[in-house]
């Protein structure tokens, strides 16, 4: 059979030879391969490794095989596992498979089971775009939406009916021009340019409510809608707060290098500009402090909870969305607790206990009081559990980040600008 | 059904009985056969019956029924179904006119064509039309599958195809013929050496397009011929910024390989450095100390890639962050890793996964080299909700981070992790201070006592992990230890975890004569329960019972016996092995009479502690960032990074044809000097043929980024083409650059001129000067060649500095003036030399120590940048009187420090800046031992001074050292300590501290400028103050702000001055240009912070009317 004779040699180096999208409950509902077909009993030790594994996040990213490498990532509740037969930078899989997983959620709204399902065929169709014998072509949305469209319910509707398709027939200009993220005539009648700065702040609070640890990772998501080929420079009123900044191929990287202004030409819709770190050598500012007491009796199988939350260094604005997390030890089973602001719900299997406060009111703080039942006989826990806390702050960077204009040059009518800035709670724990 | 043909019903049959691929075959040979139909169809009628009516559509007229069918043979395929029955029904449609339908019958193909290959057949011709098709998408995507369609036959076709597209005029066809290379070599390897053509020619290839693909393609076809990079090098260098991300990843990993097998090391700077700085001083002979001080200097080439994936360290994509990361690991010189550090913190807040990855490196990383992570230690600090794997390897990275500084911060930390609900990760954090422990000596007793307290701990894994290190603590130092082996005894009974168990029940063994009382109590309990421990626990008690008895077989004489019975009956045969063993060695009967004297040296021979280290100790033997370093074993396909070379390879390859330095180490200087001087001579025109290549090419890219795009591209192809021409045809003959046009040639006359100094320098640092014809006036003072004594290049030396009317002789060394130009000086006259001029200034340190760094600097102050070499290092203008205070009396006990920029080349680095530091004693008893710790803070490298054994009361001293700011106006933080105290202090420099002046000729400088236009010029209009205009004041006033040199100036009202920072040796070009009442500063620079803030210092100063 050559066939086999043809498998046999087949080893060569390819990157990313089949990918497996598996979801929790342990099926695989795709496959695809871009070379010869693996069979999916490769998956098995995938498979080992998860149960071994226990929590989703605990499976090892990289699993070997006798014969192949799995590079796998975990993502909206599925595995997406790609086959590696040879020597590759896991962290060239490793961002591809994000980026296969951005490009679903860009096309479908969401990622997910059920979504891609229902998508197969494009689902297929990017596949094969992204990936040509393994190596990534076409990882840019805004090419991609040229070759594939997006589904649209409008559009799948005309399909069925005119029996059009929806694959572009033309050639994508933006892959063969020097600006590949942007294709090329685009046209708006309302010209608009958004900025939204986030920033999230990633904090440890010890026990005394002291800092251990805090930074600001910020990003800069751009929703530009500019007709022609818009030159932009964005320009802040503090750059020397950016500590460390990655950005979007569109930026000039020498641009910041040496005036710090932002120059790019932008792609055409949503993407995120710029990323950027403001490190723990500045001060952080917390603009909350958590006052808590948990204890757990020796005897009686009980113990107690009081958390009161409270500004603190807020700029004078709101705090919001406020919402606390607690991960029980194993041996909490039920609370009975009183809260004077929000809600409270613990969940007995998975331990966790969720107070959803809301609008912070500086006035009359917050508290989560009341008694915890332990597992009768279990000895108590060693540790408190620590608090996971959820915020944001309209209308206010935190690292007092400012953007100062947005010029646009190379087109001649005037866009609508606008900038908005948003503080959340990052990976926020306060040690208990 | 009925109405098909024939010739598809009997695939269909076989198909779904057998493998397609049997049907394919089976059916080329009975065509027509209508056999063993409808067993095989009402077998597995659930499945034919759905693929039935998908045949009769795709067999129909409607497009839209076509369409709807392939979709459902798509959603087949994904679900890994067999649809491979349906292939002639489908095949017919790969000519059809839409194109979404073409798609999906393309995809389908790709998938089935290996298992119907006569039948794959019969759509080739419809890919060969689309390969002649006027529409570039449509080449490309014929050629995309037909280069997917395993089967061998089509080879040559694919051969032909794959050629053709090579020379295509769209790239982005060109890109894909770049993948099919890698298709057609794994159908087919015997083509290697046919693609291996095409593969030269689009290595070849200009458009960024296509660049990472055909590298891509290169790394699997041919990855040894490592000779097809060297012409497209710095090419593929300069394309890299612009690269698509995923090419950038390919085309670093495999520049990085290129680099380990041309350049020589970096790295031996710092150890040469350290050995020979004092050597080679004291050292006499003329040879060796050319040899040795000899500093490294780096291939331009080798700077190039450093300097050009810098800038990616800022992707969003964070394998190319990675990628670069590995890059300067393995490339780049020890002092500037630290600038991958931030970028890799960065990932860090990535997915999970790449924090896996990042987290693995950064262990790695981290054990070899702290200082680079240590400043963000915190960025380790582990949260609850980190997944499992990556608090491991968090944990990892704080261990290796541990020093004697930062050890309680990570104790603290540690404590919190012990009480983790997460057991594994607290019992890998036991482990963890056990490490810490044993590595840094002064906290073993702190681990100890807090590993014991956890002895207590209710959870049984803490308890054991607890045990198990304790054990390997105790074992470095047992003596002082019978507390704990009593406290562990007494635990004992509460311990269940079989491995904690034999670790205390070895640990009485071993030490039984620190516990001479306990440890036959605790045997007397085992032998009760004996039966029924664990395997490895019995395993110990027998030991234990055998250490006893050589000890104080009084007590347990019996009790040996017994367990020893019982062993011998016990189930596992180890057990039973062993018990056998020791009987025979412990106790003296007639047949084992010799050994059982040897009994207690055998059992009781002192044994070495156990080494607790890292299980990231030995990943650096693979390359970072690569699949194999992440499984710790080598993956299939994993390339091997070589080591350097001993001695570079020709460079000249990459076409720049100058006699490698390192070659000729060592050699007599004099001897060799007539032949290298001719090849030189030679060689030089087309060296700077090819610099001058490089910077056009590179400043081209970086006003691409600036300007217009799609305009840029096509300039800087014309341009490179243009060069690439000229430097050809110059390698060959430099007699056919007399038929070069007129015109072309005086701009090469330019170069020459310009870049003269350049081979000049190298020329010297080889120990072989050169007279060079043609060069332009200001170098004149350069024009020493290796004979002529030191006394005249002395005196040069000085002819040179006068252009500094403030220059106060009196108070500056004035030999650390550097002269790059006079290598072969002799160190005897130059030092005397010094010597005589050196300024009084009150120094109480032994004289060597002010002679040696003088004469160093002579000879290394100014090899200090080789990547503008172009240009001479002068004296400095100005040296600012003015010291800062570093620290007060007050606060240093009596002590104070001031200190000041001397503004001098610095002996002790070539990347540090030069210091002076005055300390005095106000206080009223003497001072002791002044040194400066160990440890620098801040992870600038620092050179220390001496340690000042004495100071007297009232008494002071000046001392100098080096500090690399590293081209940032970071301050310097370190410990100033005395024999009592430890003060920290810090030195912060002005930006105009952080340079060195240059002299160049005014049509240098503007040349020069050239190059340095769009972002890296800044400049400002500023308002002068009348009393500022004349040029005396101008002068003093840019002087005096930064220490860079004055270029003569035929235009009355600009104002030139030149320098470069010290560090990285960028050019910083300054002119002040008056234009009543205004005055224009134009900064030009790569390094644009610096250049930014050197711009506002000039406006403030040249704006107050004050100096």
């Amino acid at each position: 059979m050559p066939v086999l004779d043809i498998t046999l040699k087949d080893n060569a180096l390819i990157m990313i030879h089949s990918l497996f999208l598996i979801n929790n409950a342990g099926d695989l509902f795709l496959e695809k391969h871009w070379k010869s077909v693996i069979s999916r009993s490769v998956c098995d030790y995938f498979f080992e490794a998860r149960e071994k594994a226990v929590e989703p996040d605990n499976v090892p990213p990289v699993i070997r095989t006798p014969h192949h490498y799995l590079i796998n990532i975990y993502r909206e509740k599925i595995f997406f596992v790609s086959v590696i037969q040879t020597e590759v930078p896991p962290l060239f899989v490793i961002e591809f498979l994000h980026r296969v997983a951005e490009t679903f959620q860009d096309y479908f709204g969401e990622c997910s089971e059920s979504t891609i399902k229902d998508n197969v065929v494009i689902v297929y169709e990017l596949l094969e775009e992204m990936l040509d014998n393994g190596f990534p072509l076409a990882t840019e949305s805004n090419i991609l939406k040229e070759l594939i469209r997006p589904p649209t319910i409008l559009r799948s509707m005309v399909n069925t009916i005119t029996g059009s398709s929806n694959v572009g027939e033309t050639l994508p200009t933006g892959q063969l021009s020097t600006i590949p993220w942007r294709r090329a005539g685009v046209k708006y009648t309302n010209n608009e340019a958004y900025f939204d700065v986030v920033e999230e702040i990633d904090a440890i609070l010890d026990k005394s409510g002291t800092t251990v640890f805090a930074e600001i990772q910020g990003v800069i998501d751009a929703c530009v809608k500019l007709s022609g080929m818009p030159d932009l420079t964005l320009s802040f009123m503090n750059p020397r707060l950016l500590d460390d900044v990655s950005f979007h191929p569109c930026v000039r990287y020498k641009r910041w290098e040496s005036e710090r202004v932002i120059s790019f030409v932008p792609p055409d819709g949503n993407f995120q500009l710029m990323s950027y770190h403001i490190s723990a050598q500045n001060l952080v500012a917390i603009p909350v402090y958590v006052k808590q007491n948990i204890s757990f009796f020796e005897t009686g199988s009980s113990g107690r909870l009081d958390i009161t939350v409270g500004p603190k260094q807020t700029m004078g604005k709101t705090v919001e969305g406020l919402v606390v997390t607690v991960h029980m030890p194993k041996v909490v089973l039920s609370a009975n607790l009183n809260a004077t602001q929000g809600t409270y719900n613990y969940d007995p299997v998975t331990k966790i206990l969720v107070w959803d406060i809301g609008k912070l009111n500086p006035q009359k703080l917050p508290n989560l009081k009341g008694s915890l039942s332990l597992q009768s006989g279990a000895p108590k826990p060693e540790e408190n559990p620590s608090l996971n806390i959820d915020l944001k702050i309209q209308q206010l960077a935190i690292s007092g980040l400012k953007v100062n204009r947005l010029d646009m040059y190379g087109e001649k009518y005037k866009p609508f600008k606008g900038v908005k800035y948003v503080t959340k709670a990052g990976k926020f724990q306060v040690r208990t | 059904m009925l109405g098909m043909s024939a010739n598809s019903v009997s695939y269909n049959e076989q198909g779904s009985v057998e493998s397609g691929v049997d049907a394919a075959q089976e059916n080329s040979s009975i065509p027509g056969s209508f056999s063993s139909g409808g067993a095989a169809f009402s077998l597995f009628s659930a499945d034919c019956k759905k693929n039935e009516d998908l045949k009769e559509m795709l067999e129909s007229n409607k497009e839209s029924l076509k369409l709807e069918a392939m979709k459902r043979i798509v959603g087949l395929i994904a679900k890994g179904k067999n649809a491979s029955e349906l292939f002639p029904a489908v095949v017919k449609n790969v000519a059809s006119k839409n194109i979404e339908l073409k798609k999906l019958v393309y995809v389908y193909l790709v998938r089935y064509a290996e298992e119907q290959q006569d039948l794959a057949l019969l759509s080739i011709s419809t890919f060969q039309r689309a390969l002649k098709d006027p529409n570039q998408l449509i080449r490309a995507s014929a050629l995309r599958v037909l280069s997917s369609i395993r089967v061998p036959i089509i080879v040559p076709i694919m051969m032909l195809a794959i050629k053709e597209a090579a020379t295509d005029l769209s790239p982005y066809v060109r890109k894909t013929a770049a993948h099919a290379i890698q298709k057609l070599y794994s159908l087919d390897p015997d083509q290697k050496e046919h693609l291996i053509e095409v593969i030269e020619k689009l290595l070849k290839d200009k458009s960024t397009l296509v660049a990472g693909s055909v590298v891509m393609a290169f790394e699997e076809v041919c990855p040894d011929r490592i000779d097809l990079i060297h012409k497209n090098y710095r090419k593929l260098c300069n394309l890299l910024v612009d690269v698509e991300e995923w090419g950038q990843v390919v085309i670093i990993h495999m520049l990085t390989r290129y680099a380990r097998t041309q350049f020589v090391s970096p790295w031996r700077e710092d150890a040469m450095f350290d050995e020979n700085n004092e050597k080679a001083f004291y050292d006499s002979e003329e040879e060796r100390k050319v040899e040795q001080t000899k500093p490294y200097i780096m291939d331009p080439d080798h700077r190039l890639l450093l300097r050009n994936t810098k800038p990616l360290l800022q992707s969003r994509n964070t394998a190319v962050v990675m990628a670069v990361s590995q890059l300067y690991w393995h490339l780049a010189p020890k002092h500037e890793l630290s600038i991958i550090t931030k970028s890799l913190v960065r990932l860090l807040r990535s997915h999970r996964e790449v924090q896996y990855v990042v987290l693995q490196n950064i262990a790695t990383m981290s054990i070899q080299r702290k200082g680079m992570f240590e400043p963000f230690m915190k960025s380790f600090y582990v949260r609850s909700t980190d997944a499992t794997h990556i608090k491991t390897l968090k944990l990892e990275i704080l261990t290796n981070l541990a020093n004697e500084a930062n050890i309680s911060t990570i104790l603290r930390e540690f404590q919190t992790y012990v009480k983790s609900q997460d057991k594994a990760f607290a019992a890998a954090t036991i482990q963890a201070i056990g490490r810490c422990a044993t590595n840094i000596s002064e906290v073993t007793d702190t681990c100890l006592n807090g590993l014991v307290l956890l002895l207590s701990n209710r959870d049984e894994t803490v308890v054991a992990e607890s045990v198990v290190v304790i054990k390997k603590l105790l074992q470095t130092q047992p003596s002082q230890h019978s507390d704990i082996i009593k406290h562990m005894a007494k635990l004992f009974d509460n311990i269940t975890v079989p491995m904690a168990r034999a670790s205390i029940l070895w640990l009485m063994g071993e030490y039984c004569e620190h516990v001479p009382k306990i440890a036959p109590d605790v045997l007397r309990k085992m032998a009760k329960t004996f039966t029924n421990e664990e395997d490895i626990v019995k395993l110990q008690i027998v030991n234990l019972a055998a250490k006893l008895y050589l000890t104080n077989s009084k007590q347990t004489k019996l009790l040996t016996q017994y367990i020893l019975n019982l062993g011998k009956y016990d189930q596992n045969y180890d057990i039973r092995d062993r018990t056998r063993f020791i009987r025979q060695l412990i106790v003296p009967n007639e047949k084992s009479g010799a050994l059982s004297k040897y009994a207690r040296r055998i059992l009781m021979a002192p044994k070495p502690a156990p080494v607790l280290q890292s299980a990231f100790k030995d990943r650096d033997r693979f390359q970072l960032g690569t699949l194999s370093h992440t499984l710790n074993s080598q993956a299939s396909g994993y390339l091997e990074l070589s080591d350097w070379p001993a001695v570079a390879p020709d460079q000249s390859v990459r076409n720049v044809e100058v006699v490698e330095p390192v070659k000729e180490a060592g050699a007599p200087a004099l001897r060799k000097s007539k032949t290298a001087k001719s090849n030189e001579k030679f060689y030089s025109d087309s060296e700077e043929e090819e610099e001058e290549e490089e910077e056009g090419s590179s400043s081209e890219g970086s006003s691409s980024s600036s300007s217009e795009e799609s305009v840029s591209e096509s300039e800087s192809e014309e341009n490179s083409d243009d060069s690439n021409k000229s430097s050809s045809s110059q390698s060959e003959k430099s007699s056919s650059e007399s038929d070069s046009e007129k015109k072309k040639k005086t701009l090469k006359n330019k170069k020459l001129q310009q870049q003269k100094p350049d081979s000049k320098d190298r020329k010297q640092k080889n120990g072989n000067a050169v007279k060079v014809e043609s060069r332009s006036e200001s170098e004149s003072g350069s024009e020493s060649s290796s004979s002529e004594s030191s006394s005249e290049s002395g005196s040069e030396l000085d002819s040179d500095s006068d252009s500094g009317t403030d220059q106060k002789k009196n108070t500056k060394p004035k030999p650390v003036q550097s002269k790059p130009f006079i290598k072969q000086v002799e160190k005897k006259e130059v030092s005397l030399l010094d010597l005589d001029d050196f300024s009084p200034v009150p120094v109480t340190t032994p004289k060597s120590s002010i002679l040696s760094p003088n004469l160093l600097s002579d000879l290394q102050g100014l090899l200090i940048s080789p990547t503008t070499s172009a240009l001479q290092a002068s004296s400095p203008v100005f040296v600012p009187e003015t010291s800062h205070e570093l620290l007060h009396r007050m606060t240093g006990k009596g002590l104070s420090a001031q200190y000041r920029f001397t503004r001098q080349p610095c002996i002790y680095g070539n990347s540090m800046v030069s210091l002076q530091l005055t300390l005095s004693n106000s206080s009223d008893q003497a001072l002791e031992n002044i040194h400066i710790s160990e440890k620098s803070s801040t992870g600038q490298n620092i050179h220390r001074f001496n340690a000042i054994e004495r100071l007297e009361p009232q008494a002071s001293v000046t001392v100098s050292m080096g500090v690399d700011f590293n081209d940032s106006t970071q301050a310097a933080n370190f410990q100033l300590c005395t024999k009592e105290d430890e003060f920290s202090v810090s030195i912060q420099p002005a930006v105009g501290e952080l340079l060195l002046p240059i002299t160049m000729s005014e049509a240098d400088f503007t040349k020069e400028q050239g190059k340095l236009m769009g972002m890296n010029e800044s400049s400002a209009t500023i308002t002068m103050t009348p009393e500022n205009v004349s040029s005396q004041s101008v002068n003093r006033k840019v002087v005096s702000v930064a220490n860079i040199g004055v270029i003569p100036s035929s235009q009355e009202n600009i104002y030139r001055f030149a320098g470069k920072t010290v560090s990285s040796g960028s050019l910083v070009l300054v002119s002040v240009a008056l234009k009543d009442p205004d005055a224009v500063i134009t900064i030009n620079t790569e390094k644009t912070v610096i250049g930014s803030m050197l711009l506002r210092q000039f406006k403030t100063a040249l704006t107050n009317s004050c100096p």
